[in-house]
């Protein structure tokens, strides 16, 4: 029990930790704002002093009335000071229980996918077809959980600003060429042409590649699925995805086009927002949890880069994003 | 004789699950549903490959793989890592404690995972 008051008490004094810990600068921390007060509220005091005695006849009673006033200060702003703890715990709270839930609900639906995937496999007896077409719709509906619960985590690790950034120096161009290879079979089954137009020899850039990776693997994803829909309205129209990287005023663009059913004009404005998902793409298909966009994009400003879209309806959509060059 | 695999996973439905499947390509497969147990079962019984969940009672993956590591006896067997831990740094520790494989649970089929396996168990043998 003393140790432990002993520790908190001590965590207490380290304000650069509790300052990381709600995830603001230095400059607008309530602790290291506290102290700064107190700190100038001393000085003060002892230059009052130091003047009073010089200059006036009763300089401890103005000492008196000047200490009154700050210590009276002092405690509202300890006040403030505390509330906005309680608030920014709260807030941490939130995020945590989002992270801790996500946690929990995931050993069971792996385990529950599973399951169903032993059953259908037939290896504890035949199933006819009508059992597989719904054991197939439990499957689904379990994938599409687990994409959720991933992504929320993903939400709550942003909030959190706790999603680890491991910077390197890396090539777009690999990654971009590597993972387009991986996509290739699933876009073939699609009947999907995926063209790649690579500048060669672009200079390599300073970033999480596990993250960038992500965002692509989003953006390419989107576009293979956006572009399903089309198939009842128009068979014939030529499907196709042209990714284009390149190199230009310091920044590495990468742009990915497709022509699927494209955004409508009233939803653009909210694409990149949390749980957002346009009008258009919930009539065709009930999945996707409208997170994507909103982790995509966290992660290109953190990559200190940008990330936009141009889009018409029924024509198509056009991705892209930039980030910077690496300098040495 | 078959070869055997040693799965080490507190959830008893997966235990159940996976090793339907594992029997049924012809391999014997010991349980264990805590890291102690499971290193105790690894030193004992000398499987031909341990399949090792992360987040487990008593010793978890981690420190299990360590100790396996460090065990003149059981160094030598693969060890796959079956896991919900889908972070990065998670995979990297795990590998260079020496894990031969880390695949995260929902990132595969169950089918891929025992492919996976399979590759590795005959893999070794060869």
């Amino acid at each position: 029990m003393n140790n432990n008051s002993a520790n908190t008490f001590s965590s207490q004094l380290n304000i650069v930790g509790q300052c990381k810990k709600y995830g603001v600068p230095l400059w607008q921390c309530p602790q290291f704002l506290f102290l700064l007060m107190g700190i100038i509220i001393i000085i003060t005091s002892i230059a009052f002093y130091l003047i009073g005695i010089k200059f006036i006849e009763d300089p401890e009673l103005i000492v008196f009335i000047v200490l009154m006033l700050t210590v009276f200060l002092l405690a509202i702003s300890f006040v403030i000071m505390q509330s906005f703890e309680r608030l920014a715990e709260a807030n941490r709270l939130k995020s945590e229980f989002v992270n801790i839930v996500s946690h929990q609900i995931r050993s069971p639906l792996t385990n529950l996918k599973w399951i169903v995937e032993l059953l259908m496999s037939g290896i504890l007896g035949k199933i006819d077809e009508k059992q597989i077409e719904y054991f197939k719709i439990l499957k689904e509906n379990l994938e599409r959980m687990q994409e959720l619960v991933s992504e929320l985590l993903t939400v709550s690790r942003i909030e959190a600003t706790k999603l680890v950034f491991k910077k390197e120096e890396f090539s777009m161009e690999n990654l971009v060429r590597d993972l387009v290879a991986e996509f290739k079979p699933i876009a073939k089954s699609s009947n999907i042409k995926i063209n790649l137009d690579l500048e060669k020899n672009t200079p390599k850039v300073f970033s999480d590649p596990f993250q960038i990776l992500q965002v692509i693997e989003n953006l390419l994803y989107n576009a293979i699925r956006y572009m399903n829909f089309a198939t009842d309205s128009d068979q014939d129209k030529e499907r196709e995805i042209n990714i284009k990287l390149y190199h230009k005023n310091g920044f590495i663009f990468f742009e990915i086009k497709d022509n699927g059913i494209g955004i409508p004009k009233e939803d653009q404005k909210y694409i990149f927002q949390k749980f957002f998902r346009a009008e258009n793409v919930r009539r065709y298909q009930t999945n996707g949890s409208g997170l994507g966009l909103y982790i995509s994009k966290n992660i290109i400003e953190r990559s200190k880069g940008k990330i936009g879209f141009t889009s018409q309806e029924g024509k198509g959509t056009t991705f892209w994003f930039k980030i910077p060059v690496f300098q040495k | 004789m078959p070869k055997t695999i040693l799965f080490i996973e507190d959830e008893s439905a997966l235990q159940k699950t996976v090793g339907e499947i594992i029997r049924k390509e012809g391999y014997d497969m010991i349980s264990a549903l805590d890291g102690e147990l499971g290193m105790t079962l690894a030193k004992e019984k000398r499987p031909d490959l341990i399949m090792l969940d992360l987040v487990l009672p008593k010793k978890d993956g981690f420190e299990v793989l360590k100790s396996l590591k460090q065990n003149e006896w059981t160094k030598k067997i693969p060890v796959v890592v079956v896991t919900n831990l889908g972070k990065m740094e998670n995979m990297d520790k795990a590998i260079e404690l020496g894990a031969t494989a880390y695949l995260v649970k929902s990132d595969y089929t169950l089918k891929e995972i025992i492919d996976k396996v399979k590759t590795i168990i005959e893999g070794v043998a060869q």
